[in-house]
Parts: structure tokens; C-alpha cells; sequence
């Protein structure tokens, strides 16, 4: 009978999988619903004898099947986007069955927890240490210093939780591991708990991932003897991106107001219930089986570029051809991965803008795509990885419309605890429209003779509402907690920065002010 | 109104051996009401020795919970960054147009199909690549 492998990811699933799997089975074939291998412009994407047949609809089963169908791309593993990867992290992605333990099993699975098991605590800490792991979240803070910090804090019961609340618009590769290889992240979890001392896990994830939940569930159903002592246990977010920072996280998860807690105390020493807790991204946790492999930890370490070690699963989004997961080691240039592997927009415009890392990371332009991906090299530049989510823009994007869309974003989504991201969004908002609309009058208010100290002969110029809106963003990046109104600014000075025709009709205004205001 | 006060005994008493049972328990309440309303907070505080402002603070944090029913079908439209790059501004008003009073356009910021939006979500249906065209398929059939 033919095999037919058909992804039950719900990228796939949205575009048609389940009725195209139904249709195949229809025929008589035996159809295995497989992680996806992350080509998400080719999905769904049909696998029969290692060969791919992709974007199938219902129309093209029966050619597909009698081998008439110009949908084929070949043998799937030697295809340019899967061959120029370094998989450690997503080895399994479009090979196995996600809810199938013996799948897992026999794709190396639970060899890092059974060894992990054999060398005790402190060996595995050391083993994450040498491998140079950092938090795949965002911060990129060393995991292993993490793990030691919570193994050494005193107290009888400790935590693992996995943030697993994946807000960032461009960002998609938390939603497959879980998707497509659920145990994994439990079996790091695992690991995580046999290294701290922890037997209770947590994994707190967003309710706009309805397959992610149902999976995990059912995987932990599953392997609960396998990871036994250690319990753990999905719990559900409610619609707040705050809630992927730790401490709010926290707060969420403890059934409080996702609010940010000051740090210290560290969620390390203080964390869930006030006990000492590992708070990990999926990827730092779906990472660690790997690393705790023989020979894991050197391999990881190897790869990479100063202090970004071994690989990163970037995610390919927005306006580009081939979007979709590439995991590679850190280093490669924005060049290679938009231009070379993306193939451009998928409009098939010029490249306009990328944001890297989320709603928060800043906008990059063309002239700056030769920057290596690694941590300290786009800190350089006033950016970030953060989640390694790639957006990309062609020619029609208003860059002026995204810097004041970050803002409008920060104040709906602000948790409201500290005033420079609270107030400062809003404000924020204003001081954008009013760049965009060349500047103000005085109002009725600045106008009375009771307000002495404006002036009453003049509006604001553009140039003295740039400088307010630099003050502001001044005030956000220090002032704030978290990074919600930290990094806010990243995006809104990038954008004004590199596109100010998008915000006002001289750009040299913009120029001049920038650089009065520095 | 006795049979709500006893479901939402039974959903509480169903949670309340966990460590941060009042998530968990909003979900259910919600999802069985189609609200959290006022009545419901009262209930639960009361189950969970909690003063009603605090339960009624953190309903009121969360975007998921809402203080009313609202009997409409809903779908859910990303506008996030990765959707505004591939057009989802465009097809919003075609969306609105063809919802009406009938349905619920409700804005998302990301449900993770990023590399192939615009992207929307109905119940736990999601769906991708919408255009003018597919965009109001999909909510005249809602």
C-alpha cells in the first residue's frame, strides 16, 4: 500500500491537510500525519517515497498518485531549503508522527533523559554550560547559569515552566516543536527537572494555539511513566502578550493580573509561589535532549559565531516567497536568509524592511543585511534576535503607519504597572500622528493666560516633535520594567530612522532633528 | 439561576485543588457562559476565599474574558505585523463589509501562521492566505 505523509501542523491543517489526507485514504492509501517539515509555502505539502508534491489541493490528488502532477519538488531532504540546514533542534520535523512514542523512540528519543538520569544533577548543568545554550526567548541569558541558580537556591519544592506563550507576530517556531514534536519539549523539561530538583512542571501556553494544547495533552498523557517522577501539566493563557514575560508569566500562572513583578528577586530564587523556578522558552527546553546526548553539548558548541552558540531556528514570515522554519547555526547574513534562501517577497517587489524578532525588534534596512545573526552583533546596531522571527516588507509597507503601530500595540497590550510604557505608548501614538500631520498648533488650552510658561506665538515644528518623541523613547528603553515598553522604542527610532519620507514630506528635517537630539 | 451557581460550584470545586486555580476556572466559566459576568465573579471569589475585586481585576486584565455574552459568531482577524506585510489592511474592509451586525470581527495580534497570512480563526478552525475573496466566504459563513 502506498504511504502517504501529510503534516497535521496547523499551518498545513489551515490550508486544506485534513480533507486532503481524507482523500487519500479515500483512494486506498495508508497516510501518516507527520510533523511538517516547515516548507510552509509548499503546504500542504504531500509525501509519498521521500518525494514532495506541494501546495496540493483536492484537485490534484489523483495526479499526484498516477504521477502526473507538476507539483513535485523532488526528493524532500535534498531540497535547497532542507539540504543548506543544520537541524539539531527540529531533527525530527517531517519525519515522525507527533503523538507516536514509538516514532520518537526510534528518532533518538528519551536517550538525552535516560542519560541525563545516569550522570546526575550537576553533570547535566555542566553539559548545558559547555554547550553554551542561551534562552532562545529573547534575552538570550546562558541557560545553564539558570539551571545552577535554581539548583543551588534552597527550598523543598522548585519549578520548571516553559514559557510557551509565543505572542510575537513573526514568530511560529514554538507552535511547531510543540506541534510536531511534543515530547521533546517535555522530555527538556524532564531534564530540567532531574538538573534543578524540580518534580513539577508547568507549561504556560497561549490560547490562540488550540493544536499546540490539544497535542501536549495528549502527549503528556502519554509519557507520563516516562518522565514520572516529574509531573507535568498545560495550563492555558488568556489573550495577553505580556503574559510571555517570566515574571507576568508568573503572576498569570498563579492565577493573578499578568502584571510585571520588579526583579530581583529573581524568578530563580523567587519565583512561582514564591519558590524557586526555571522559567525556559520551548526552544531553550526542546533544545536540551540534544545537547544531553553523547557528544550533544560539543556539537552544540562548535557551531556558531563569539558567544551565540550552536543554532537557531529562524522563522521566515511575512511578505516573503519561501517563508517557513530554518534552522541553521548563528552567522549567516539577512542577505542570505531573505534574499538567497526566502527568494525576495512573495509579491515579488523589492525588499523594503525587515523586522527581526518580533513587534519589539527593530526594522532593518536593505544597506544593513550583511550584520551576522548572533546576539551581540545585532545588539550592536540597536536590534535584536529576539525569538528569531524574520518579518519581511516590499516596497508598499508605510514605515510611518509600523512605528505607530508598535506604540498602538504597546498601549493595548501593556500590563500597566509602570508608567513609561503605560503612558508612554499612548503619548507616543500622539507625538507619530502628529509628526505625520507636520506638526501643531497651540490649543485652546496652552493659549489661556493662565498657562504662562507656553508659548503663544508658535505651534510645534516637526523638528520639536521629534525631539519629544526621542526624549520619550529615551524614557521607555531605561524606564520601563520589561521589555514591552523597553524595546517598544526599537521599532518606532528604527523606522523613523532609516524610512523618514514615510513620516514627513522633507526627510532632512528628520535627519536634523535626530541629530540635534543626540 | 440556582443551576449556574452550582455549575460554577462544580467548576471551581473541579479546579480548586491546583496551584493557581482561577485561570482554569475563568477558561471553563467562559467557555460553558460565553461570559464572566458579574454574578459568576461573586461565585467563584466566594469559592476561592478571594474578594470579589481581585477576581473581578484579573477577568478584567485578560482579553479573553468578557463581561457579557455576546451571541454573535466570531472570527478572528490577525493584524500583526507579519499579516500587515502581506495585505491583511487591504481585505479588513471587505471583512467588516460582508460581517455586518451578523458577525464578530474581532482583531488578533498573531495566531503563529506568520509565513502565510493573511490569517484568521474561527472556533479552533484556522485559516490562511485569505484575500477579498476568501475573506468574505469565510465570514458570510460564520
Amino acid at each position: 500500500m502506498t504511504i502517504v505523509k501529510i503534516s497535521d501542523d496547523a499551518l498545513a491543517r489551515a490550508g486544506g491537510a485534513d480533507k486532503l489526507a481524507a482523500a487519500f485514504e479515500k483512494k486506498g492509501c495508508e497516510v501518516h500525519r507527520t510533523s511538517s517539515w516547515g516548507m510552509h509555502w509548499l503546504e500542504p505539502l504531500v509525501e509519498i517515497d521521500g518525494k514532495g508534491f506541494g501546495p496540493a489541493t483536492l484537485d490534484d490528488v489523483d495526479a499526484i498518485l498516477d504521477g502526473s502532477s507538476d507539483l513535485g519538488i523532488g526528493v524532500i531532504e535534498e531540497h535547497p531549503f532542507i539540504a543548506a540546514q543544520t537541524r539539531l533542534t527540529f531533527a525530527r520535523a517531517g519525519k515522525t508522527r507527533p503523538l507516536s512514542l514509538e516514532d520518537y523512540e526510534a528518532h533518538g528519543g528519551w536517550s538525552g533523559l535516560k542519560r541525563a538520569r545516569a550522570i546526575g544533577p550537576e553533570a547535566i548543568v555542566q553539559e548545558v554550560l559547555d554547550s553554551g545554550l542561551r534562552g532562545r526567548g529573547g534575552a538570550g541569558f546562558p541557560t545553564g547559569i539558570k539551571w545552577k541558580t535554581v539548583a543551588g537556591a534552597p527550598g523543598p519544592k522548585k519549578y520548571i515552566v516553559c514559557n510557551a506563550d509565543e505572542g510575537d507576530s513573526g514568530t511560529f517556531a514554538d507552535r511547531m516543536a510543540m506541534e510536531g514534536d511534543p515530547f521533546a519539549l517535555i522530555e527538556g523539561m524532564a531534564i530540567a527537572g532531574e538538573a534543578v530538583g524540580a518534580d513539577q512542571g508547568y507549561i504556560y501556553l497561549r490560547s490562540e494555539y488550540p493544536d499546540a494544547i490539544r497535542k501536549l495533552n495528549a502527549a503528556l498523557a502519554l509519557c507520563a511513566d516516562i518522565i514520572a517522577p516529574f509531573k507535568c501539566e498545560v495550563r492555558v493563557g488568556a489573550g495577553a502578550y505580556v503574559c510571555g514575560e517570566e515574571t507576568s508569566l508568573l503572576n498569570s500562572l498563579e492565577g493573578k493580573r499578568g502584571e510585571v513583578r520588579a526583579k530581583p528577586p529573581l524568578p530563580a530564587l523567587e519565583g512561582f509561589l514564591g519558590r524557586p523556578t526555571v522559567v525556559n522558552n520551548v526552544l531553550s527546553l526542546a533544545a536540551v535532549p540534544h545537547i544531553l546526548m553523547e557528544g550533544g553539548a560539543a556539537q552544540y558548541a562548535e557551531r556558531g559565531i563569539g558567544r551565540s552558540k550552536g543554532t537557531m531556528p529562524i522563522q521566515l514570515a511575512g511578505n516573503i516567497k519561501h517563508g517557513g522554519l530554518f534552522e541553521a547555526p548563528f552567522g549567516m547574513t539577512l542577505h542570505q536568509l531573505v534574499n538567497e534562501i526566502g527568494g525576495g517577497t512573495a509579491s515579488g517587489r523589492p525588499v523594503k524592511a525587515v523586522q527581526v524578532g518580533g513587534p519589539l525588534g527593530a526594522y532593518l534596512h536593505p544597506d544593513q543585511f550583511d550584520i551576522a545573526f548572533g546576539y551581540e552583533e545585532y545588539a550592536g546596531v540597536d536590534a535584536l534576535i529576539g525569538h528569531a522571527g524574520i518579518t519581511v516588507f516590499d516596497d508598499t509597507a508605510d514605515m510611518g503607519e509600523m512605528a505607530r503601530f508598535a506604540m498602538e500595540f504597546c498601549a493595548a497590550e501593556s500590563c500597566g504597572k509602570c508608567t513609561p510604557c503605560r503612558i508612554g505608548s499612548v503619548r507616543g501614538q500622539e507625538i507619530i500622528d502628529r509628526i505625520r500631520a507636520g506638526g501643531r498648533k497651540r490649543d485652546d488650552l496652552e493659549l489661556a493666560p493662565q498657562m504662562h510658561n507656553t508659548k503663544k506665538n508658535a505651534g510645534r515644528s516637526v523638528e520639536e516633535e521629534i525631539g519629544l518623541l526621542t526624549d520619550l523613547c529615551e524614557t521607555m528603553k531605561f524606564g520601563s520594567l520589561c521589555a514591552l515598553g523597553g524595546f517598544t522604542p526599537y521599532p518606532v527610532m528604527s523606522a523613523l530612522k532609516h524610512w523618514p519620507g514615510d513620516f514627513v514630506s522633507n526627510p532632512e528635517a528628520v535627519e536634523k532633528a535626530l541629530d540635534a537630539a543626540e | 439561576m440556582s443551576t449556574k451557581n452550582d455549575r460554577i460550584g462544580e467548576i471551581v470545586a473541579e479546579h480548586i485543588a491546583k496551584e493557581g486555580p482561577l485561570l482554569p476556572i475563568l477558561h471553563d466559566v467562559q467557555e460553558e457562559f460565553g461570559c464572566v459576568d458579574a454574578e459568576a465573579e461573586a461565585i467563584i471569589a466566594k469559592g476561592l476565599n478571594l474578594t470579589r475585586a481581585d477576581v473581578h481585576g484579573v477577568v478584567s486584565f485578560y482579553h479573553d474574558y468578557t463581561p457579557e455574552a455576546d451571541p454573535r459568531p466570531v472570527v478572528q482577524i490577525c493584524r500583526a505585523e507579519a499579516c500587515k506585510a502581506r495585505g491583511v489592511e487591504s481585505i479588513i474592509g471587505d471583512a467588516k463589509a460582508a460581517a455586518g451586525e451578523r458577525v464578530k470581527i474581532q482583531t488578533v495580534y498573531c495566531l503563529g501562521l506568520c509565513s502565510a497570512g493573511p490569517a484568521a480563526r474561527t472556533g479552533d478552525d484556522l485559516h490562511i492566505r485569505l484575500d477579498k475573496e476568501a475573506v468574505t466566504k469565510l465570514v458570510e459563513n460564520a
